[in-house]
Protein backbone atom coordinates (compact mmCIF):
# COMPACT_ATOMS: atom_id res chain seq x y z
CA UNK A 1 0.00 0.00 0.00
CA UNK A 2 1.32 3.39 -0.79
CA UNK A 3 1.01 5.54 2.24
CA UNK A 4 1.18 9.17 1.25
CA UNK A 5 0.09 12.21 3.13
CA UNK A 6 -3.41 13.18 2.18
CA UNK A 7 -3.70 15.68 -0.59
CA UNK A 8 -0.42 14.67 -2.11
CA UNK A 9 0.06 12.66 -5.26
CA UNK A 10 2.44 9.75 -4.91
CA UNK A 11 3.65 7.11 -7.29
CA UNK A 12 2.55 3.67 -6.16
CA UNK A 13 4.82 0.68 -6.30
CA UNK A 14 8.11 2.41 -5.74
CA UNK A 15 9.71 0.93 -2.65
CA UNK A 16 11.86 3.11 -0.49
CA UNK A 17 14.17 0.30 0.46
CA UNK A 18 14.92 -0.24 4.10
CA UNK A 19 13.07 2.85 5.26
CA UNK A 20 9.91 0.91 4.37
CA UNK A 21 10.91 -1.70 6.89
CA UNK A 22 10.75 0.66 9.82
CA UNK A 23 7.21 1.65 8.89
CA UNK A 24 6.20 -1.96 8.44
CA UNK A 25 7.64 -3.16 11.73
CA UNK A 26 4.28 -4.54 12.78
CA UNK A 27 3.85 -6.51 9.58
CA UNK A 28 7.39 -7.84 9.87
CA UNK A 29 6.62 -9.01 13.39
CA UNK A 30 3.48 -10.81 12.21
CA UNK A 31 5.30 -12.45 9.29
CA UNK A 32 8.00 -13.74 11.62
CA UNK A 33 5.41 -14.99 14.09
CA UNK A 34 3.53 -16.72 11.27
CA UNK A 35 6.66 -18.53 10.10
CA UNK A 36 7.44 -19.65 13.63
CA UNK A 37 3.90 -20.91 14.14
CA UNK A 38 3.64 -22.88 10.93
CA UNK A 39 7.19 -24.27 10.89
CA UNK A 40 6.54 -27.24 13.13
CA UNK A 41 2.79 -27.51 12.67
CA UNK A 42 1.40 -30.96 13.14
CA UNK A 43 4.60 -32.35 14.64
CA UNK A 44 4.73 -33.99 18.05
CA UNK A 45 8.08 -32.56 19.09
CA UNK A 46 7.23 -29.06 17.85
CA UNK A 47 9.87 -26.48 18.70
CA UNK A 48 11.99 -29.26 20.24
CA UNK A 49 13.11 -30.03 16.69
CA UNK A 50 15.16 -26.85 16.88
CA UNK A 51 17.16 -28.57 19.62
CA UNK A 52 17.12 -32.14 18.33
CA UNK A 53 18.42 -31.46 14.82
CA UNK A 54 21.56 -29.49 15.78
CA UNK A 55 22.10 -31.88 18.69
CA UNK A 56 22.25 -34.92 16.43
CA UNK A 57 24.31 -33.05 13.85
CA UNK A 58 26.77 -32.16 16.57
CA UNK A 59 27.08 -35.75 17.85
CA UNK A 60 27.71 -37.07 14.34
CA UNK A 61 30.39 -34.51 13.60
CA UNK A 62 31.96 -34.87 16.99
CA UNK A 63 32.34 -38.63 16.71
CA UNK A 64 33.47 -38.61 13.09
CA UNK A 65 35.85 -35.68 13.25
CA UNK A 66 36.82 -35.40 16.88
CA UNK A 67 37.22 -39.06 17.66
CA UNK A 68 37.80 -40.89 14.34
CA UNK A 69 39.81 -38.22 12.56
CA UNK A 70 41.59 -37.22 15.75
CA UNK A 71 40.90 -33.50 16.05
CA UNK A 72 40.10 -33.75 19.75
CA UNK A 73 43.03 -33.28 22.09
CA UNK A 74 43.59 -36.30 24.31
CA UNK A 75 46.40 -38.13 26.08
CA UNK A 76 47.20 -40.07 22.89
CA UNK A 77 46.68 -37.06 20.65
CA UNK A 78 48.37 -34.02 22.21
CA UNK A 79 48.29 -31.97 18.96
CA UNK A 80 44.49 -31.87 18.85
CA UNK A 81 42.20 -29.03 19.88
CA UNK A 82 41.30 -28.75 23.53
CA UNK A 83 37.56 -28.83 24.23
CA UNK A 84 36.92 -29.74 20.61
CA UNK A 85 33.21 -30.28 21.35
CA UNK A 86 32.74 -26.62 22.23
CA UNK A 87 34.99 -25.51 19.39
CA UNK A 88 32.85 -27.49 16.97
CA UNK A 89 29.48 -26.53 18.35
CA UNK A 90 30.12 -22.79 18.55
CA UNK A 91 30.98 -22.80 14.85
CA UNK A 92 28.13 -25.10 13.84
CA UNK A 93 25.39 -22.97 15.36
CA UNK A 94 26.59 -19.89 13.51
CA UNK A 95 26.81 -21.79 10.21
CA UNK A 96 23.34 -23.24 10.87
CA UNK A 97 21.98 -19.74 11.36
CA UNK A 98 23.59 -18.58 8.14
CA UNK A 99 22.40 -21.60 6.14
CA UNK A 100 18.84 -21.38 7.33
CA UNK A 101 18.67 -17.62 6.88
CA UNK A 102 20.11 -17.56 3.38
CA UNK A 103 18.38 -20.75 2.21
CA UNK A 104 14.95 -19.45 3.24
CA UNK A 105 15.57 -15.87 2.16
CA UNK A 106 16.58 -17.04 -1.32
CA UNK A 107 13.24 -18.85 -1.66
CA UNK A 108 11.10 -16.31 0.16
CA UNK A 109 10.07 -14.19 -2.83
CA UNK A 110 9.05 -17.14 -4.98
CA UNK A 111 7.26 -18.82 -2.07
CA UNK A 112 5.26 -15.66 -1.38
CA UNK A 113 4.58 -15.14 -5.07
CA UNK A 114 0.81 -15.30 -4.64
CA UNK A 115 0.86 -12.33 -2.35
CA UNK A 116 3.41 -10.31 -4.29
CA UNK A 117 1.41 -10.73 -7.49
CA UNK A 118 -1.73 -9.30 -5.94
CA UNK A 119 -1.01 -6.81 -3.22
CA UNK A 120 1.67 -4.18 -3.03
CA UNK A 121 3.75 -4.31 0.11
CA UNK A 122 7.43 -3.72 0.76
CA UNK A 123 8.84 -6.92 -0.67
CA UNK A 124 12.09 -6.68 1.28
CA UNK A 125 9.99 -7.86 4.20
CA UNK A 126 10.08 -11.47 3.06
CA UNK A 127 13.84 -12.06 2.96
CA UNK A 128 14.31 -9.97 6.10
CA UNK A 129 11.60 -11.96 7.90
CA UNK A 130 13.42 -15.19 6.93
CA UNK A 131 16.59 -13.93 8.59
CA UNK A 132 14.65 -12.97 11.73
CA UNK A 133 13.05 -16.41 11.91
CA UNK A 134 16.49 -18.01 11.69
CA UNK A 135 17.71 -15.74 14.46
CA UNK A 136 14.88 -17.00 16.66
CA UNK A 137 15.84 -20.60 15.88
CA UNK A 138 19.45 -19.76 16.63
CA UNK A 139 18.56 -18.82 20.18
CA UNK A 140 17.87 -22.31 21.65
CA UNK A 141 21.11 -23.56 20.14
CA UNK A 142 22.95 -20.70 21.80
CA UNK A 143 21.42 -21.69 25.13
CA UNK A 144 22.75 -25.25 24.73
CA UNK A 145 26.17 -23.87 23.87
CA UNK A 146 26.19 -21.62 26.93
CA UNK A 147 25.26 -24.50 29.22
CA UNK A 148 28.10 -26.58 27.77
CA UNK A 149 30.49 -23.65 28.13
CA UNK A 150 29.63 -23.12 31.78
CA UNK A 151 30.28 -26.80 32.49
CA UNK A 152 33.67 -26.43 30.81
CA UNK A 153 34.60 -23.55 33.11
CA UNK A 154 33.73 -20.65 30.85
CA UNK A 155 34.70 -17.24 32.25
CA UNK A 156 34.44 -14.73 29.43
CA UNK A 157 35.42 -11.10 29.57
CA UNK A 158 32.96 -8.41 28.50
CA UNK A 159 35.15 -7.88 25.46
CA UNK A 160 34.70 -11.50 24.40
CA UNK A 161 30.94 -11.26 24.76
CA UNK A 162 30.90 -8.17 22.56
CA UNK A 163 32.94 -9.99 19.92
CA UNK A 164 30.27 -12.73 19.85
CA UNK A 165 27.62 -10.10 19.13
CA UNK A 166 29.81 -8.59 16.42
CA UNK A 167 30.31 -12.03 14.86
CA UNK A 168 26.57 -12.64 14.84
CA UNK A 169 25.85 -9.23 13.30
CA UNK A 170 28.45 -9.79 10.56
CA UNK A 171 26.89 -13.11 9.57
CA UNK A 172 23.32 -11.77 9.89
CA UNK A 173 24.03 -8.82 7.61
CA UNK A 174 25.77 -11.07 5.11
CA UNK A 175 22.81 -13.47 5.06
CA UNK A 176 20.39 -10.56 4.55
CA UNK A 177 22.44 -9.08 1.72
CA UNK A 178 22.90 -12.39 -0.09
CA UNK A 179 19.25 -13.26 0.62
CA UNK A 180 18.07 -10.08 -1.13
CA UNK A 181 20.43 -10.78 -4.02
CA UNK A 182 19.58 -14.44 -4.58
CA UNK A 183 15.95 -14.05 -3.58
CA UNK A 184 15.31 -11.47 -6.29
CA UNK A 185 17.40 -13.35 -8.87
CA UNK A 186 15.41 -16.49 -8.08
CA UNK A 187 12.27 -14.89 -9.50
CA UNK A 188 13.90 -14.82 -12.93
CA UNK A 189 16.12 -17.87 -12.74
CA UNK A 190 15.29 -20.74 -10.43
CA UNK A 191 18.94 -21.73 -10.80
CA UNK A 192 19.51 -19.23 -8.03
CA UNK A 193 18.18 -21.41 -5.23
CA UNK A 194 20.25 -24.36 -6.41
CA UNK A 195 23.31 -22.14 -6.51
CA UNK A 196 22.57 -21.10 -2.95
CA UNK A 197 22.35 -24.73 -1.81
CA UNK A 198 25.76 -25.34 -3.33
CA UNK A 199 27.24 -22.21 -1.76
CA UNK A 200 25.92 -23.24 1.65
CA UNK A 201 27.58 -26.62 1.33
CA UNK A 202 30.87 -24.87 0.53
CA UNK A 203 30.38 -22.32 3.31
CA UNK A 204 30.35 -25.04 5.96
CA UNK A 205 33.80 -26.20 4.88
CA UNK A 206 35.30 -22.87 3.84
CA UNK A 207 35.40 -21.69 7.44
CA UNK A 208 37.28 -23.19 10.39
CA UNK A 209 34.22 -24.89 11.86
CA UNK A 210 35.42 -28.50 11.85
CA UNK A 211 39.14 -27.88 11.75
CA UNK A 212 41.52 -25.21 12.99
CA UNK A 213 42.65 -22.17 11.04
CA UNK A 214 46.31 -23.08 11.61
CA UNK A 215 45.90 -26.10 9.30
CA UNK A 216 44.79 -23.80 6.51
CA UNK A 217 47.70 -21.42 6.98
CA UNK A 218 50.21 -24.27 6.97
CA UNK A 219 48.91 -25.66 3.68
CA UNK A 220 48.13 -22.44 1.82
CA UNK A 221 50.74 -19.96 2.99
CA UNK A 222 50.06 -16.44 4.30
CA UNK A 223 48.90 -14.79 1.02
CA UNK A 224 46.16 -17.22 0.14
CA UNK A 225 45.28 -17.44 3.80
CA UNK A 226 44.49 -13.72 3.82
CA UNK A 227 41.78 -14.37 1.21
CA UNK A 228 40.47 -17.27 3.25
CA UNK A 229 40.42 -15.07 6.31
CA UNK A 230 38.57 -12.23 4.53
CA UNK A 231 35.44 -14.40 4.29
CA UNK A 232 32.94 -12.75 6.67
CA UNK A 233 31.67 -16.16 7.79
CA UNK A 234 35.21 -17.19 8.71
CA UNK A 235 35.56 -14.00 10.71
CA UNK A 236 32.22 -14.58 12.41
CA UNK A 237 33.14 -18.17 13.30
CA UNK A 238 36.49 -17.11 14.71
CA UNK A 239 34.86 -14.37 16.76
CA UNK A 240 32.55 -17.04 18.18
CA UNK A 241 35.56 -19.24 18.98
CA UNK A 242 37.16 -16.29 20.68
CA UNK A 243 34.03 -15.67 22.74
CA UNK A 244 32.88 -19.19 23.63
CA UNK A 245 35.73 -21.64 23.13
CA UNK A 246 38.89 -19.69 23.93
CA UNK A 247 37.86 -18.83 27.54
CA UNK A 248 37.34 -22.54 28.28
CA UNK A 249 40.89 -23.48 27.27
CA UNK A 250 44.14 -22.82 29.11
CA UNK A 251 44.89 -19.96 26.74
CA UNK A 252 47.69 -21.73 24.89
CA UNK A 253 45.59 -22.06 21.73
CA UNK A 254 46.38 -19.67 18.91
CA UNK A 255 43.78 -17.20 17.71
CA UNK A 256 44.28 -15.77 14.20
CA UNK A 257 46.48 -12.67 14.32
CA UNK A 258 44.75 -9.28 14.23
CA UNK A 259 41.32 -10.88 14.52
CA UNK A 260 39.77 -8.05 16.48
CA UNK A 261 41.56 -4.95 15.29
CA UNK A 262 41.71 -5.85 11.59
CA UNK A 263 39.47 -8.73 10.59
CA UNK A 264 36.36 -7.90 12.58
CA UNK A 265 36.03 -4.45 10.95
CA UNK A 266 36.89 -5.98 7.55
CA UNK A 267 34.14 -8.58 7.98
CA UNK A 268 31.66 -5.93 8.98
CA UNK A 269 32.63 -3.76 6.02
CA UNK A 270 32.34 -6.65 3.52
CA UNK A 271 28.95 -7.63 4.92
CA UNK A 272 27.70 -4.06 4.66
CA UNK A 273 28.92 -3.78 1.06
CA UNK A 274 27.15 -7.04 0.17
CA UNK A 275 24.02 -5.81 1.93
CA UNK A 276 24.19 -2.63 -0.15
CA UNK A 277 24.68 -4.62 -3.36
CA UNK A 278 21.83 -6.96 -2.44
CA UNK A 279 19.52 -4.05 -1.75
CA UNK A 280 20.51 -2.36 -5.02
CA UNK A 281 19.91 -5.53 -7.05
CA UNK A 282 16.63 -6.13 -5.27
CA UNK A 283 15.37 -2.66 -6.08
CA UNK A 284 16.40 -3.00 -9.71
CA UNK A 285 14.56 -6.29 -10.07
CA UNK A 286 11.49 -5.90 -7.85
CA UNK A 287 9.54 -3.79 -10.35
CA UNK A 288 8.98 -6.86 -12.50
CA UNK A 289 8.33 -9.42 -9.77
CA UNK A 290 4.56 -9.37 -10.25
CA UNK A 291 4.72 -10.30 -13.92
CA UNK A 292 7.55 -12.82 -13.69
CA UNK A 293 6.29 -14.90 -10.80
CA UNK B 1 -12.55 18.11 -6.92
CA UNK B 2 -8.99 16.91 -7.05
CA UNK B 3 -7.78 13.84 -8.82
CA UNK B 4 -7.39 10.70 -6.76
CA UNK B 5 -5.75 8.74 -9.56
CA UNK B 6 -3.80 10.11 -12.48
CA UNK B 7 -2.63 7.68 -15.12
CA UNK B 8 -0.72 9.24 -17.98
CA UNK B 9 0.37 7.42 -21.10
CA UNK B 10 1.23 4.11 -19.56
CA UNK B 11 2.22 1.15 -21.65
CA UNK B 12 2.99 -2.34 -20.51
CA UNK B 13 4.44 -5.19 -22.51
CA UNK B 14 4.34 -8.80 -21.45
CA UNK B 15 6.61 -11.53 -22.64
CA UNK B 16 4.49 -14.33 -24.02
CA UNK B 17 6.95 -17.16 -24.13
CA UNK B 18 9.68 -17.47 -21.56
CA UNK B 19 12.83 -19.21 -22.58
CA UNK B 20 15.11 -19.86 -19.71
CA UNK B 21 17.00 -23.05 -20.35
CA UNK B 22 20.41 -23.24 -21.97
CA UNK B 23 19.17 -26.09 -24.17
CA UNK B 24 16.57 -23.94 -25.86
CA UNK B 25 18.99 -21.06 -26.26
CA UNK B 26 21.55 -23.36 -27.91
CA UNK B 27 18.95 -24.80 -30.28
CA UNK B 28 17.91 -21.26 -31.15
CA UNK B 29 21.53 -20.30 -31.92
CA UNK B 30 22.12 -23.47 -33.93
CA UNK B 31 19.09 -22.75 -36.07
CA UNK B 32 20.63 -19.46 -37.06
CA UNK B 33 18.70 -17.30 -34.60
CA UNK B 34 15.45 -17.74 -36.41
CA UNK B 35 12.52 -16.17 -34.68
CA UNK B 36 12.48 -14.40 -31.37
CA UNK B 37 13.44 -16.13 -28.20
CA UNK B 38 10.60 -14.30 -26.55
CA UNK B 39 7.42 -12.91 -28.00
CA UNK B 40 5.92 -9.76 -26.59
CA UNK B 41 2.50 -8.22 -26.62
CA UNK B 42 1.01 -5.02 -25.29
CA UNK B 43 -1.20 -5.54 -22.27
CA UNK B 44 -1.70 -1.80 -22.03
CA UNK B 45 -0.95 0.74 -24.70
CA UNK B 46 -0.85 4.52 -24.12
CA UNK B 47 -3.54 4.46 -21.48
CA UNK B 48 -4.36 7.78 -19.85
CA UNK B 49 -7.12 8.53 -17.40
CA UNK B 50 -7.88 10.72 -14.44
CA UNK B 51 -10.25 9.75 -11.67
CA UNK B 52 -11.51 12.37 -9.27
CA UNK B 53 -11.85 11.85 -5.56
CA UNK B 54 -15.21 10.31 -4.76
CA UNK B 55 -15.85 8.96 -8.25
CA UNK B 56 -17.09 5.42 -8.75
CA UNK B 57 -15.59 3.95 -11.87
CA UNK B 58 -16.06 0.58 -13.52
CA UNK B 59 -13.38 -0.87 -15.78
CA UNK B 60 -15.17 -2.95 -18.37
CA UNK B 61 -14.00 -5.16 -21.17
CA UNK B 62 -13.74 -8.72 -22.33
CA UNK B 63 -11.26 -11.20 -20.89
CA UNK B 64 -7.70 -10.17 -21.61
CA UNK B 65 -8.51 -6.55 -22.37
CA UNK B 66 -6.15 -5.28 -19.68
CA UNK B 67 -8.54 -4.37 -16.87
CA UNK B 68 -6.78 -6.24 -14.11
CA UNK B 69 -3.39 -5.15 -15.39
CA UNK B 70 -4.51 -1.53 -15.18
CA UNK B 71 -5.72 -2.11 -11.63
CA UNK B 72 -2.38 -3.65 -10.70
CA UNK B 73 -0.63 -0.54 -11.98
CA UNK B 74 -2.84 1.68 -9.83
CA UNK B 75 -2.16 -0.43 -6.75
CA UNK B 76 1.59 -0.44 -7.41
CA UNK B 77 1.93 -4.19 -7.81
CA UNK B 78 3.19 -3.57 -11.34
CA UNK B 79 5.23 -0.70 -12.71
CA UNK B 80 4.60 0.62 -16.24
CA UNK B 81 7.22 0.27 -18.97
CA UNK B 82 6.58 3.89 -19.88
CA UNK B 83 4.32 6.61 -18.54
CA UNK B 84 3.47 7.39 -14.95
CA UNK B 85 0.82 6.55 -12.37
CA UNK B 86 0.03 8.83 -9.44
CA UNK B 87 -2.38 8.22 -6.60
CA UNK B 88 -3.54 10.36 -3.72
CA UNK B 89 -4.03 8.98 -0.23
CA UNK B 90 -4.01 5.37 0.81
CA UNK B 91 -4.90 2.87 -1.89
CA UNK B 92 -6.16 -0.56 -0.87
CA UNK B 93 -6.93 -3.36 -3.21
CA UNK B 94 -9.74 -5.79 -2.66
CA UNK B 95 -7.85 -7.71 -5.27
CA UNK B 96 -8.43 -11.40 -4.88
CA UNK B 97 -9.60 -11.69 -1.29
CA UNK B 98 -7.69 -14.02 0.89
CA UNK B 99 -4.39 -13.76 -0.95
CA UNK B 100 -2.68 -13.05 2.35
CA UNK B 101 -4.38 -15.80 4.33
CA UNK B 102 -2.39 -18.67 5.69
CA UNK B 103 -4.43 -21.90 6.03
CA UNK B 104 -2.62 -23.08 9.16
CA UNK B 105 -3.29 -19.96 11.18
CA UNK B 106 -6.47 -19.29 13.11
CA UNK B 107 -9.04 -16.81 11.87
CA UNK B 108 -7.88 -14.35 14.50
CA UNK B 109 -4.22 -14.53 13.45
CA UNK B 110 -5.24 -14.18 9.83
CA UNK B 111 -7.25 -11.04 10.54
CA UNK B 112 -4.14 -9.46 12.04
CA UNK B 113 -1.81 -10.70 9.32
CA UNK B 114 -4.07 -9.76 6.45
CA UNK B 115 -4.94 -6.42 8.02
CA UNK B 116 -1.26 -5.58 8.31
CA UNK B 117 -0.62 -6.73 4.74
CA UNK B 118 -3.37 -4.38 3.59
CA UNK B 119 -1.68 -1.54 5.42
CA UNK B 120 -3.47 -1.29 8.77
CA UNK B 121 -1.57 -0.50 11.93
CA UNK B 122 -1.74 -2.66 15.04
CA UNK B 123 -3.97 -0.14 16.79
CA UNK B 124 -6.39 0.11 13.86
CA UNK B 125 -6.79 -3.66 13.71
CA UNK B 126 -7.43 -3.90 17.43
CA UNK B 127 -10.05 -1.17 17.25
CA UNK B 128 -11.85 -2.75 14.31
CA UNK B 129 -11.38 -6.37 15.24
CA UNK B 130 -14.86 -6.85 16.68
CA UNK B 131 -16.46 -5.08 13.74
CA UNK B 132 -14.53 -7.31 11.33
CA UNK B 133 -15.65 -10.50 13.06
CA UNK B 134 -19.23 -9.30 13.32
CA UNK B 135 -19.41 -8.35 9.66
CA UNK B 136 -17.96 -11.69 8.58
CA UNK B 137 -20.52 -13.65 10.67
CA UNK B 138 -17.77 -16.09 11.60
CA UNK B 139 -18.63 -15.93 15.30
CA UNK B 140 -17.21 -18.71 17.43
CA UNK B 141 -15.03 -20.08 14.62
CA UNK B 142 -12.66 -17.12 14.79
CA UNK B 143 -10.10 -19.18 16.73
CA UNK B 144 -10.28 -22.17 14.35
CA UNK B 145 -7.61 -22.61 11.68
CA UNK B 146 -8.93 -21.24 8.43
CA UNK B 147 -8.14 -24.47 6.57
CA UNK B 148 -11.17 -25.95 8.32
CA UNK B 149 -13.42 -23.11 7.12
CA UNK B 150 -15.90 -23.64 4.33
CA UNK B 151 -15.03 -21.68 1.22
CA UNK B 152 -17.86 -19.26 1.98
CA UNK B 153 -16.61 -18.57 5.51
CA UNK B 154 -13.11 -18.06 4.19
CA UNK B 155 -14.21 -15.48 1.65
CA UNK B 156 -16.48 -13.72 4.12
CA UNK B 157 -13.68 -13.22 6.61
CA UNK B 158 -11.25 -12.09 3.93
CA UNK B 159 -13.74 -9.64 2.47
CA UNK B 160 -14.57 -8.33 5.91
CA UNK B 161 -10.92 -7.54 6.65
CA UNK B 162 -10.55 -5.85 3.30
CA UNK B 163 -13.55 -3.53 3.65
CA UNK B 164 -12.43 -2.48 7.11
CA UNK B 165 -9.04 -1.20 5.96
CA UNK B 166 -10.62 2.21 5.32
CA UNK B 167 -8.42 3.63 2.58
CA UNK B 168 -9.18 6.66 0.41
CA UNK B 169 -9.12 4.67 -2.82
CA UNK B 170 -10.63 1.20 -3.15
CA UNK B 171 -9.70 -1.12 -5.96
CA UNK B 172 -12.11 -4.00 -6.38
CA UNK B 173 -11.34 -6.86 -8.75
CA UNK B 174 -13.99 -9.54 -9.33
CA UNK B 175 -14.66 -10.18 -5.72
CA UNK B 176 -18.28 -9.22 -5.49
CA UNK B 177 -19.27 -12.84 -5.97
CA UNK B 178 -18.66 -13.53 -2.31
CA UNK B 179 -20.61 -16.02 -0.26
CA UNK B 180 -24.33 -16.65 -0.38
CA UNK B 181 -26.97 -14.20 -1.50
CA UNK B 182 -27.64 -12.48 1.84
CA UNK B 183 -23.93 -11.91 2.37
CA UNK B 184 -23.48 -10.69 -1.19
CA UNK B 185 -26.20 -8.13 -0.59
CA UNK B 186 -24.48 -7.05 2.57
CA UNK B 187 -21.19 -6.62 0.69
CA UNK B 188 -22.79 -4.56 -2.02
CA UNK B 189 -24.53 -2.39 0.57
CA UNK B 190 -21.19 -1.89 2.29
CA UNK B 191 -19.56 -0.87 -0.96
CA UNK B 192 -22.36 1.54 -1.77
CA UNK B 193 -22.01 2.97 1.70
CA UNK B 194 -18.30 3.53 1.05
CA UNK B 195 -19.15 5.31 -2.16
CA UNK B 196 -21.56 7.61 -0.31
CA UNK B 197 -18.85 8.41 2.20
CA UNK B 198 -16.88 9.90 -0.66
CA UNK B 199 -14.40 7.08 -1.20
CA UNK B 200 -13.03 6.59 -4.67
CA UNK B 201 -13.96 3.21 -6.09
CA UNK B 202 -12.48 1.46 -9.10
CA UNK B 203 -14.31 -1.77 -9.87
CA UNK B 204 -13.49 -4.55 -12.30
CA UNK B 205 -16.35 -6.96 -12.86
CA UNK B 206 -18.13 -8.91 -15.53
CA UNK B 207 -21.41 -8.56 -13.70
CA UNK B 208 -22.72 -5.65 -15.75
CA UNK B 209 -25.99 -5.22 -13.84
CA UNK B 210 -24.09 -5.01 -10.61
CA UNK B 211 -21.55 -2.44 -11.75
CA UNK B 212 -24.25 -0.24 -13.24
CA UNK B 213 -25.86 -0.13 -9.80
CA UNK B 214 -22.62 0.77 -8.00
CA UNK B 215 -20.73 2.92 -10.48
CA UNK B 216 -21.46 6.20 -12.26
CA UNK B 217 -18.70 6.12 -14.82
CA UNK B 218 -17.64 3.31 -17.11
CA UNK B 219 -14.37 2.87 -18.93
CA UNK B 220 -14.25 0.36 -21.74
CA UNK B 221 -10.97 -1.36 -22.51
CA UNK B 222 -10.14 -3.35 -25.60
CA UNK B 223 -6.76 -4.93 -26.31
CA UNK B 224 -5.08 -2.63 -23.83
CA UNK B 225 -6.59 0.58 -25.11
CA UNK B 226 -9.41 2.75 -23.82
CA UNK B 227 -12.23 2.70 -26.36
CA UNK B 228 -14.89 4.48 -24.36
CA UNK B 229 -15.01 6.66 -21.26
CA UNK B 230 -18.34 8.02 -20.09
CA UNK B 231 -21.56 7.32 -18.19
CA UNK B 232 -21.89 3.73 -17.04
CA UNK B 233 -25.18 3.12 -18.84
CA UNK B 234 -23.66 3.90 -22.21
CA UNK B 235 -20.56 1.87 -21.47
CA UNK B 236 -22.63 -1.19 -20.59
CA UNK B 237 -24.75 -0.75 -23.70
CA UNK B 238 -21.64 -0.55 -25.85
CA UNK B 239 -20.19 -3.68 -24.34
CA UNK B 240 -23.43 -5.59 -24.76
CA UNK B 241 -23.87 -4.52 -28.37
Amino acid sequence: MSVGAEGELTRPGLGRGFSDLRQSGFLLKLLVRKELKVRYRGSVLGLLWSYVKPGVQFIVFYIALGVFLGLEKSARNPDGLANYAIYLFSGIILINFFSEALGNAARSIVNNGNLIKKIYLPRELFPVASVWVSAVHFFPQLVILLVACIFAGWTPTAFQLISAVVGFVIVGLLATGLGLLFGSANVYFRDSENLVDMLLMIATWASPVMYSWTMVEQKLGPTVFAFYQANPITIGVELFHFAFWYPTTDGSALMPPNLLILWAPVGLAISLVILGLGQLTFRRLEGRFAQEL
Amino acid sequence: MVNAIEVSDISKQFVLRHTRSIKEAVVWLAKGRKGDLSEKFHALKDVSLAIKTGETVALLGLNGSGKSTLLKHISGVMLPDSGTVHTRGRVAGLIEVGAGFHPDLSGRDNVYLNGAILGMTEQQIEERFDAIVEFSEIGQFIDTEVKFYSSGMYLRLAFSVAVHTDPEVFLIDEILAVGDEPFQKKCIEKIQQLAQQGKTLVVVSHDLDLVSRICDRGILLEHGKITFDGPIVQAVELLRA
